[in-house]
């Protein structure tokens, strides 16, 4: 068993241009990458010498509108040998577009799919890029900002006729 | 009044799942069924195309359906304090463990320290939790695999469990219970009792429970060889919990990343050699007697552990009702933390903890104001039943019942 590494030093050597900048917060590591280089580091991540990040935890998609760039994606990653974590952070202005992860760790499949469908952000190289929390012909992305929240009125004797007045399905 | 037809939602075409399914499927030489919503072993929601070659499953599609309880877009709206009670709704069966993980992410993100008692009340309910999460499971799974019986004891058993949260909280299942900083109140003292009789009650049964499955050949024929992951299949699809563990990976982040003082309990982490759809069934049954061997060294430091069940830090934790009649100052502090909530600094945080299901994790963005920026929870339902083509691939139709039970999805835990 090769001895741990260092994360973020390793990451540095390897990828001098890709690494965008080190954020520490609590005792947790997130390291922004390019999107270009994403696939990349991911790969080296997981197989580096004294790295082997095997378990991607989750997949989050951030929307920090009105700054920009606009989003950004999370990869919390863990090592199940050494048991050590890091979190990758790629961020991306409204129409650009990630490479998949999917290929290096299969679980990204639907977390992307997720994420695709919560936030219109698309995966470039995904195996199955469909809506999956969403029906196929729903208009926006419901957990960006500007989606509004949304409310339904409860139905009273008094707003009875009018509620379902605009309720076109399931007439007798 | 008719319905035009381009009011009917379409969901889509065989070409759209095109790259899903063998290019047989679209000449008509095997055929494709959809088993479930209606199917009873598919919990509600959960639809699976299936492709059939005679009675083998070729391709498996999941759908998951739209449960749309929005919960981490509301609980981008509310404050710290009122998300926990979204929390309760994600996993109806493990109510307390998604407390836990949601208050861990708060006190990491705003620093906040939870005493010793807290910590040990909270070990004493995530085990619970367990027990009464895996019951259902138990006994949804034996149904679904044709054991009548097993579904009426499991849930005499969960009855009780769910007694000792009414009592602990004044719910059954939406408790609520576990709060940033500690829990939301002392143990009552019917709460100790009522612990001690079913600690007596319970172990005898999950010997009942394993003489009547564990070596019954019908449910040996149902399970054995079915469903078999391999630990590094499991390992690439991100598969948490029992089900990771019994393919043989020793991964459990109760011992890998201990949180709220797991390294102070004696206990085993059960592990399976075949990563079968048996082994997963008895990792969990020692789970349940690990799980009680918890509850039971747990339940003896409570006996001598006094003091505060909550963080004395008034900035987050509101006084006790007691002191409003006394203190000014009290009052203020109330009147501050129901009105405004708290604020939580610019930041991220993640945490993970060991659900019954497997691995929950939940991003915790702030923003400096009172509400969370975005919340974001990895649910273990959804990560497994990403899982259910690989596992089902190559079996009989009838081996799927015990494939989706032996995942144990939660759909309300799916869903966001």
């Amino acid at each position: 068993m090769q001895p741990k590494r260092d994360p973020v030093t390793s990451l540095r050597e390897a990828f001098p241009d890709a690494i965008q900048e080190v954020v520490e917060f609590r005792g947790e590591t997130t390291v922004y990458v390019t999107p270009a280089a994403l696939p990349e580091v991911a790969r080296f991540l997981r197989d580096g010498d004294g790295l082997l990040f095997n378990f991607l935890v989750s997949v989050v998609g951030v929307d920090y509108l009105p700054e920009q760039p606009r989003f950004a994606v999370a990869y919390h990653l863990y090592s199940l040998l050494y048991g050590h974590q890091l979190r990758l952070k790629v961020r991306l202005n409204e129409d650009e577009a990630v490479p998949s992860v999917t290929p290096i760790w299969p679980t990204a499949n639907w977390q992307e799919r997720e994420v695709y469908d919560m936030f219109g952000i698309p995966f470039t190289g995904h195996p199955d890029l469909r809506r999956i929390l969403m029906p196929v012909d729903w208009d926006g992305h419901p957990q960006r900002k500007d989606y509004p929240l949304g409310y339904e009125t409860v139905q009273f004797s008094f707003n009875f006729d009018e509620i379902e007045r605009n309720k076109p399905y399931a007439k007798g | 009044m008719t319905i035009a037809p381009e009011m009917i939602k379409w969901e889509g075409t065989l070409e759209d799942l095109a790259h899903l399914v063998s290019p047989r499927a679209l000449t008509g030489e095997t055929v494709l069924l959809n088993m479930g919503p209606q199917h009873p072993s598919t919990h509600g929601v959960l639809r699976l195309l299936l492709e059939l070659e005679g009675e083998t499953i070729i391709n498996t599609v999941p759908d998951i359906g739209y449960l749309h309880t929005g919960i981490e877009k509301n609980m981008e709206a509310k404050r710290y304090e009122q998300a926990i009670t979204m929390t309760d709704r994600m996993d109806y069966l493990a109510p307390m463990s998604n407390n836990l993980v949601f208050c861990l992410a708060i006190e990491k993100l705003v620093e906040l320290d939870v005493p010793e008692r807290a910590q040990v009340i909270r070990v004493l309910m995530a085990e619970l939790t367990r027990l009464n999460s895996h019951l259902v499971w138990l006994g949804t799974h034996a149904i679904d695999v044709g054991a009548m019986s097993m579904l009426l004891y499991c849930f005499r058993e969960r009855e009780q469990i769910l007694e000792l949260f009414e009592i602990v909280s004044g719910q059954r299942m939406m408790s609520t219970y576990i709060r940033p900083g500690g829990v939301w109140r002392d143990l009552p003292p019917a709460f100790m009792p009522a612990l001690e009789r079913f600690l007596d009650y319970f172990p005898a049964r999950v010997d009942e429970y394993e003489a009547l499955l564990t070596n019954n050949p019908l449910w040996i024929d149902r399970t054995q060889g079915i469903g078999i992951i391999t630990p590094e299949d499991a390992i690439a699809m991100g598969l948490g919990g029992a089900i990771l563990r019994a393919s043989g990976v020793n991964f459990d982040v109760r011992k890998a990343v201990p949180y709220s003082g797991y390294e102070t309990y004696d206990f085993n982490v059960p592990l399976g050699i075949h990563g079968d759809t048996y082994d997963r069934y008895l990792v969990r049954i020692q789970e349940m007697r690990e799980s009680l061997k918890i509850i039971r060294q747990a339940a003896d430091r409570l006996k001598k552990l006094k003091g505060p069940f909550r963080s004395d830090n008034r900035k987050f934790v509101p006084p006790p009702r007691s002191e409003l009649g006394r203190s000014m100052e009290a009052v203020i502090h109330h009147f501050k933390l129901w009105t405004e909530g708290f604020k939580a600094p610019k930041g991220e945080v993640h945490v993970m903890i060991e659900s019954p299901r497997g691995v929950i994790a939940c991003y915790l963005s702030g923003d400096g104001s009172n509400k969370p920026h975005r919340v974001h929870f990895r649910t273990p339902s959804f990560i497994n039943i990403q899982a259910i083509p690989m596992v089902a691939r190559g079996h009989l139709i009838g081996d799927m019942v015990a494939i989706i039970g032996t995942m144990d999805p939660v759909l309300g835990d799916c869903d966001r």
